[in-house]
């Protein structure tokens, strides 16, 4: 039974490492301010939360489980706010996202 | 970089670093104060100074070789003492031989107090908290001289700031500050078994504040936290520290001895770290908020 609780604890923080190796790529490759915060929106809920629930399950059914719960709960409501105040400040001051047709031209021909 | 929106995130960068960086030596505490003062409120109060300049510096007259030499030449004298420090964490070193055992083994039989850090912040090293609460207090006061006049006049909305049409952070951050308050008192009162004590805990009720003025305006936080009581508030801490000390004088002992405090001597230290760690999360929590009270107001 407890190898059970490691492998998918270990399956889960290496999924959170994933997401946060992705994210970190996203930063650095993506073409745009918007595209950038898009890659950087997936480290925390899904990165950090996935690597904390792994950690969950090695914890086991002590009170470090329960206030890493609340961590993860606190890190899904706060992390994705940051980002969307993030966009709409730039979007508030003027900078525009780089699209892939020219302006004013539907998106579909 | 001549960018300084680009400084400031940098500066708080360099914060979140070195708060990781006290982490990884087990300095949980000084590393939660640095990530709540550095990487939080000095950045808020950075950027609100940034609102009302230029977003570029301007560039040097010209090229003065004084303070880098002056720079190069303490740096280096700087490393070359360190050179002579044992090496970190040695067991040979003067510190670890007498200090430390002394503080790790007689902290529970003298104050009774699991958290060695805020038995030696409170208890041990008492008087130099009472001089890091002056400070504070002093810091407070004279940030306030100086950008207090300009306080007074401001009485209209200032929606300098506000973000109150966003939705979603308004949304959030109303459901979020309950908790922040919460987890405000939970540091402080815990700051004896765990992590924490009252600068932490001062901080982050401050940090709750200015996270409420930025999105609800300068107005509603001013209503929620007026000038008026933080006013009172930033002495009271200071002198809730000294009327600690002075107990011990009234009953006895020396200034800022706990242990005439109760009859348990033991339970006198508990008292005296207890009404001392209030003092100094009173006078930080409203220091911080009258600061940042103080370099918002300032509307362009």
């Amino acid at each position: 039974m407890a190898w059970i609780m490691d492998g998918v604890s270990w399956a889960l923080i290496a999924a959170g490492g994933f997401f946060c190796v992705v994210g970190a790529f996203g930063i650095i490759r993506m073409p745009d301010l918007y595209t950038r915060m898009h890659a950087s929106g997936v480290i925390d809920p899904f990165g950090v939360s996935l690597i904390l629930i792994g950690l969950m399950f090695q914890a086991g059914f002590t009170l470090v489980t329960a206030k890493l719960a609340v961590l993860v709960i606190v890190l899904l409501f706060t992390s994705p706010v940051a980002c969307h105040a993030l966009g709409r400040a730039a979007l508030h001051r003027g900078l525009k996202p780089k699209l892939a047709e020219k302006d004013g031209e539907p998106s579909n021909k | 970089m001549r960018n300084l929106f680009a400084v400031v995130a940098l500066g708080g960068v360099y914060s979140f670093c070195m708060a990781l960086a006290l982490l990884a030596l087990d300095a949980v505490d000084v590393s939660m104060t640095e990530a709540s003062v550095g990487a939080g409120v000095s950045t808020v109060l950075l950027l609100g100074t940034l609102y009302l300049t230029h977003s570029h510096e301007a560039p040097a007259l010209k090229f003065s070789a004084g303070p880098l030499v002056a720079a190069l030449a303490t740096g280096a004298l700087l490393l070359y003492g360190a050179w002579g420090l044992p090496p970190f964490g040695e067991a040979v070193a003067p510190i670890h031989q007498h200090v430390v055992p002394r503080y790790l083994n007689d902290v529970i039989a003298e104050t009774g107090v699991p958290n060695v850090v805020t038995a030696v912040l409170a208890s041990y090293r008492g008087y130099d908290t009472l001089g890091e609460t002056s400070v504070i207090f002093t810091a407070g006061i004279g940030v306030l001289i100086l950008l207090q006049g300009r306080l007074r006049e401001n009485d209209k909305e200032i929606l300098v700031g506000s973000m109150h049409q966003e939705t979603i952070p308004r949304v959030v951050i109303k459901l979020i500050l309950p908790f922040i308050l919460l987890f405000a008192l939970y540091v402080f009162y815990h700051g004896e078994s765990g992590p924490g004590g009252g600068f932490q805990a001062g901080v982050i009720l401050a940090a709750s504040v200015i996270l409420y003025g930025l999105i609800y305006g300068l107005s509603a936080a001013r209503r929620v936290a007026p000038m008026r009581l933080l006013e009172i508030l930033i002495p009271l801490g200071v002198f809730i520290y000294g009327a600690v000390g002075v107990a011990g004088l009234i009953f006895g002992g020396n200034y800022l001895d706990y242990f005439v405090l109760d009859k348990n001597a033991v339970h006198g230290q508990e008292r005296g770290i207890f009404w001392v760690e209030t003092g100094v999360f009173v006078t930080v929590a409203a220091t911080m908020t009258a600061i940042y009270y103080a370099f918002s107001g300032r509307g362009r």
